[in-house]
């Protein structure tokens, strides 16, 4: 290589450097730093008072109850559907993980949406919940549905891989030698997965604690009883109540940090257990 | 489901796909199956009114467009940003990298009212581009600029990998031989990219188009202007007219279903293409 060409690629590493940290910079730390600072603009008192507030703090709690729930869920399908489709055999496996995946493929409008054609007032499902005198849409039992729905298929797609790519071997071994299939579960395959079923869990709650689009169609608006805190950003918001709506935005925004922060604790560890753990995107 | 012929060597079949299925079907397979056992109820002429209505029409429009074009942003920063995080060194690169993931973690509705207030004619960005004459909130333009901030992950964390496992030995060859940077880049490089970006692509399109909470607020949702569809379907909603939310919703879920299925093809068609 000359000295020119060189010259040139160090430039063209420099522009692309640059390029990328003036991207990132207004389209991901500005909006960070806007949440903060409109958050503030009034002081701290009013930022304390806007987060201590009685429906804040309701909202706070339903969301807690929604990823917890959500998180439950999706920990037993995903640990039952991954071992499933990576240790047996059987027809249509294909057909199977495709249709884990729908909830990732579809808007959360429409996610939201298919929960009320089944239980809302032209659902077929009406008279059931009806007779059992129960209420699902417009209620927190919507809420927690739509939350697991969209969340549905985040932890098995982290442990699919992995399990992939580690083979049926010592699971078979086991096997042969008698061991149940909890047994072989708990001793065999558990170690493995680890840190990708650790991953998939801080994804689900990343994803469930921001749910806006299924529990919007699902909630009803309810103050203090079917507010999510991303629904109570969304009220405060269209009520020109700014500094509330930013203050509230800024205890996502710190969730979101740390959720962040963990990830890449996890994502590190990951990188040091095995190294064949392919990223990809969620 | 049937198992196959093959007796399975390791124990707790039944019980593992019991789980499974049953979870799958009272989630989601059920609750998916009430869009088409109420649209069936419908009748065709009403369906095909409602998902012709010059309204409804402009919605498709004006969401296929700006996450198309969003889509297109993402696939050029996103192969530019994998290329810098995997090939060069720089100062905070490991900070910039976690920084990615933040549109995942961040709720779109947050997201939403942020891009707003930064992009409004008095906000950090927007007042700047006002005095040149550019409005960003409540325009098509706002719209594409949430739907890059939700979708820009999904082409880097696709690319990222392949680019890690590239061979060099094929670039250092076509070095010695005297190609151009930019030759080795569009050469050799980016055939081996090219799938990996076609999935991203395709994601980020796919997401984009379906996205609601961060649009909603930067949209501003006026009628053949800036009214996506998903925001149809709430309005439909709204006024509990569930049929007509149901009829919208089923033609979304086809155009999901083929930018995800015409991404498939064109993957086929282009490993088809470089096996020979």
């Amino acid at each position: 290589m000359n000295k020119t060409n060189k010259k040139e690629s160090k430039l063209v590493r420099n522009l692309l450097i640059l390029l990328s940290i003036i991207f990132l910079f207004i389209m991901l730390v500005m909006p960070l730093v806007v949440v903060l600072s409109e958050a503030l603009q009034k002081g701290f008192k009013l930022y304390i008072d806007a987060i201590q507030d009685k429906y804040t703090m309701k909202a706070l709690l339903l969301t807690v109850e929604a990823t917890v729930f959500a998180v439950i869920v999706n920990t037993v399908f995903g640990l039952f559907a991954a071992w499933s489709i990576t240790k047996y055999h059987f027809k249509r496996k294909r057909l199977l993980t495709v249709l884990i995946d729908i909830p990732f493929a579809i808007s959360p409008i429409i996610a939201g949406l298919v929960f009320i054609l089944t239980f809302g007032r032209i659902g077929w499902a009406k008279e059931i919940l009806d007779f059992l005198d129960m209420k699902i849409v417009f209620a927190v039992p919507g809420i927690i549905l739509g939350t697991i729905f969209v969340t549905f298929p985040f932890i098995s797609r982290e442990i699919i891989p992995v399990l992939q790519a580690q083979g049926n071997d010592q699971e078979e071994a086991a096997a042969i030698m008698g061991a149940s299939a909890f047994r072989i579960f708990r001793k065999v395959t558990f170690p493995q997965i680890k840190w990708a079923f650790l991953y998939g869990i801080v994804l689900c709650t990343a994803r469930a604690m921001g749910e806006f689009g299924a529990v919007s169609v699902l909630s009803g608006h309810l103050r203090g009883k079917t507010v999510t805190l991303p629904l109570q950003v969304e009220i405060l918001y269209s009520e020109f109540n700014f500094t509330a709506a930013f203050a509230v935005s800024s205890v996502l925004v710190i969730l979101a940090i740390i959720i962040l922060i963990i990830r890449n604790i996890i994502e590190h560890q990951m990188k040091k257990a095995g190294g064949n753990y392919v990223r990809k995107a969620s | 489901m049937k198992r196959s012929r093959r007796k399975q060597v390791i124990p707790g079949f039944g019980i593992s796909m019991g789980v499974t299925l049953t979870l799958l079907s009272l989630i989601v397979l059920i609750p998916m199956a009430s869009l088409v056992i109420n649209a069936s109820g419908v009748g065709f002429s009403t369906f095909w009114e409602t998902v012709t209505d010059k309204r409804v029409l402009s919605g498709y429009y004006v969401s296929l467009l700006c996450s198309f074009t969003a889509a297109v942003v993402n696939a050029v920063f996103g192969v530019i940003l994998a290329w810098v995080l995997v090939r060069y060194d720089f100062p905070f690169k490991r900070f910039i990298d976690g920084l990615i993931e933040l549109p995942f973690a961040l709720p779109t509705a947050v997201a939403g009212i942020a891009l707003t207030n930064l992009y409004s004619d008095k906000g950090m960005i927007g007042q700047f581009l006002d005095q040149i004459g550019i409005k960003v909130a409540y325009t098509r333009i706002g719209i594409i600029i949430a739907m890059i901030f939700i979708g820009i992950p999904f082409v880097v964390r696709t690319i990222q990998p392949v680019l890690e496992d590239l061979d060099s030995q094929y670039e250092e060859a076509a070095n010695v031989l005297g190609a151009s940077k930019a030759k080795i880049f569009f050469r050799i490089i980016f055939p081996e990219i090219r799938p990996a970006l076609l999935t991203g692509f395709g994601l980020a399109f796919a997401r984009a188009l379906g996205e609601y909470g961060s649009v909603v607020f930067i949209a501003g949702n006026m009628p053949f202007k800036t009214e996506i569809a998903p925001l149809l379907i709430m309005g439909k909603l709204e006024q509990f007219d569930y049929h007509g939310a149901n009829a919208i919703a089923l033609v979304m879920l086809a155009f999901a279903f083929l930018i995800l299925f015409a991404i498939n093809s064109l993957q086929i068609h282009y490993s088809k293409f470089t096996k020979q």
